[in-house]
């Protein structure tokens, strides 16, 4: 970490600093040392903050005029879009929002996948990564629920009822949760109360997240620790900060186009009719962010251990620091891995596709095949990669391949040891 | 690289592979140019007027339109009729007011800021009246359309002789757009119902595409202010991505990495 000695030049400031030590922790977060290689999918966890507070701002204001009623929802939701001021500007940025926030979390994700970002020592930093991403998806669910439209009610139905299937408690769960026999006005009520709270929680997870990596610091491309401080860092501010918001903006335009020129494409068009209990949507799909888990859900026959399957397929990336048994951080490193990685990431977007398909045929064989491909990858592939794979020579520091020095090891090692 | 080219080849092949199998069973949609398309789409303002006239004559006796008000009519981005134009439409309705110091309800012409006088007083009368179907409100009927704009422009013009192998019971008929291809509402739509005050010729296509705008803009009233306002943001955006990328390259110009 950097240095904690910092004293503020003003007597004010000194005696502020003493009794409560703010300004020793914003030098800290200035200063911070970052690797300098760091590419742009390394700005995705500045998107991602920049999401969560549009999510807060924009959803406290419509909390201001929205009414968690079932009669009323629907009816509130139109008026925002109508008559409230710029109301279907928040409405939208907040709706568009919630996938915005997917798209850069799955980024975010699949960046720590390929560069071993999870491995020690930030196995917390991923933990808590993987629990935020939970309850990003319990409140992009309840959240969806708030328009009372009928994707809103039927979804909250297929997703409350997969409860049921826990042995002997399992219907009485569901009750409990819907606060009544079928969901209805106190689901409603409640689902809104969580999905106000949860982003709060979210936010302080946010900070533990950061704290968390402001310990060890960043992983970089080339996945290997780096002494600091050394020629290898530059301070967060101003390197890293102007680059995190150069890549804020290029996400904000492809961002504002979905707000401005397609705010619905996202959405399923059933869910501007008013939730109606008497009739069924013919597909029930949920937002395609949740597609992959939802297909992973259905491709397994018996409602228990789909719902078991589902779970665990989140679940199994919080043990990823130990089923992944490779030393080497960075896929540019591994060789194979990389293959697998570019594979894994297939199969996830084929779970989205077949995920949004109606469960038969074909699609839930292609379902079967990559669900059984995504536990293989988890539970086979890793672990034995990291015995059986013969991975390239890594860099001694990152500023070899920065500075486009020598690839040539011998010749590395011979400068290191000159230094030493 | 090569890598990521694989995948997309993968992902290209499955979407093409798909929609390929399932060109024989979906039916094209009709084809119109909207103005309210694009970048800088905006609405045709003697359609929407025209088209209110074919909501209000022929729709509007079976679909309600519940979340509008007569004030949108006057409103900018909308059809935009003189404030003296939609009061009088308002004052055509009879609106339910009350209860009054006597506690009685009673009737008077409508206002401004009453919303749109629905045909039926509830669901239920709806259906009695529908053989049993609901006319569903049609304030945001494109949006809740798979199709949206083309798909209740399609529908509209869809009527058609049933197929000898397909049986229909009474009071439903056959349109080639709908789902399943039976619809509980007769073609609603022949030439000349109404008689525009413009002039314009009053074919089914023409009242179609008029009165789907005018569904359009119920289902979007700020379309227009969306679009002026998303273009001015996307420009701003644009210029500001610019110079910060020119201030990034200048800041790490001091370090001997690149950006």
């Amino acid at each position: 970490m950097s240095d904690h000695n910092y004293t503020p030049k003003s007597k004010v400031g000194q005696w502020f600093n003493d009794r409560l030590p703010l300004l020793t922790l914003a030098n800290h977060l200035t200063d911070y040392p970052t690797p300098k290689n760091l590419n742009y999918w390394w700005t995705f966890g500045g998107i991602l903050t920049f999401c969560l507070i549009t999510q807060i701002v924009t959803g406290l204001t419509l909390a201001m005029h929205y009414i968690a009623h079932a009669d009323m929802a629907f009816e509130s939701v139109e008026h925002i879009m109508r008559d409230v001021n710029y109301g279907w500007l928040i409405r939208y940025i907040h709706a568009n929002g919630a996938s915005m926030f997917f798209l850069a979390v799955y980024i975010h994700i699949f960046r720590s996948l390929f560069y071993g970002s999870y491995k020690s020592p930030r196995e917390i930093i991923w933990i808590l990564g993987i629990i935020i991403y939970l309850l990003m998806m319990a409140a992009a669910f309840m959240g969806y629920v708030l328009p009372w439209g009928q994707m809103s009610f039927w979804g909250a139905t297929v997703i409350t009822n997969l409860f049921s299937a826990i042995p002997l408690v399992g219907e009485g769960i569901v009750t409990w949760l819907w606060g009544g026999y079928s969901v209805d006005n106190p689901t409603l009520t409640r689902f809104f109360t969580l999905h106000y709270l949860i982003p709060f929680l979210i936010l302080g997870l946010v900070v533990l997240h950061i704290w968390a990596l402001h310990v060890p610091g960043n992983n970089n491309p080339v996945g290997i620790d780096i002494k600091k401080p050394s020629k290898d860092t530059v301070p967060f501010h101003p390197y890293i900060v102007i680059k995190d918001g150069f890549a804020l903006l290029m996400f904000m335009i492809v961002f504002a186009f979905f707000v401005f020129y397609a705010p619905n494409i996202l959405g399923h068009a059933d869910n501007y009719i008013e939730a109606n209990p008497m009739v069924t949507p013919a597909h029930i799909v949920p937002e395609w962010y949740l597609l992959p888990f939802y297909a992973i859900l259905r491709s397994v026959p018996d409602k228990l251990l789909g719902v078991v399957a589902m779970l665990s397929a989140i679940l199994i990336l919080a043990v990823l620091p130990w089923l992944d048994t490779s030393k080497i951080r960075s896929a540019v490193f591994r060789p194979l891995y990389k293959q697998f990685y570019w594979i894994l990431v297939a199969d996830v977007l084929i779970l989205g596709y077949v995920g949004a398909m109606p469960a038969e045929g074909l699609y839930l064989l292609i379902a079967r095949v990559a669900t059984a491909y995504y536990f293989l990858h988890f539970l086979v592939i890793l672990p034995v990669l990291g015995f059986k794979e013969k991975t390239l020579p890594v860099p001694l520091s990152i500023t070899e391949p920065v500075l486009g020095g020598s690839p040539n090891l011998a010749a590395a090692r011979n400068k290191e040891s000159k230094i030493e | 690289m090569k890598s990521l080219f694989k995948l997309f080849s993968i992902i290209i092949i499955i979407i093409a592979s798909n929609s390929y199998s399932f060109a024989a069973e979906k039916v094209e949609y009709l084809k119109t140019d909207w103005s309210f398309k694009g970048l800088f789409g905006k609405f045709d303002r003697a359609s929407l007027q025209r088209g209110y006239q074919v909501y209000t004559e022929v729709c509007a006796s079976c679909h309600s339109m519940k979340y509008l008000s007569y004030r949108n009519l006057a409103e900018r981005g909308g059809p935009e009729f003189s404030e003296a134009q939609a009061k009088a439409i308002a004052a055509s309705f009879d609106v339910t007011d009350g209860p009054n110091s006597d506690g009685e309800m009673f009737t008077r012409p409508g206002k401004l800021s009453d919303k749109f006088v629905m045909p039926y007083d509830n669901v239920k009368a709806a259906q009695a009246a529908n053989g049993g179907a609901y006319p569903p409100d049609m304030s945001v009927l494109v949006k809740a359309r798979g199709g949206g704009v083309d798909y209740i422009y399609s529908l509209l013009q869809g009527y058609e002789e049933a197929p000898s192998k397909v049986s229909l019971d009474d009071g439903v008929y056959y349109n080639k757009y709908m789902y399943g291809n039976k619809i509980r509402m007769a073609a609603p739509l022949s030439d000349g119902l109404v008689e525009y005050g413009d002039g314009t010729n009053a074919t089914v296509e023409q009242m179609s595409k008029d009165v789907t705008t005018f569904l359009m803009w119920s289902a979007e009233p700020h379309l227009e202010a969306r679009h002026k306002m998303g273009f001015k943001a996307i420009v701003y955006l644009i210029i500001l991505t610019i110079l910060v990328y020119f201030s990034m390259k200048k800041i790490w110009s001091r370090v001997e990495s690149e950006v």
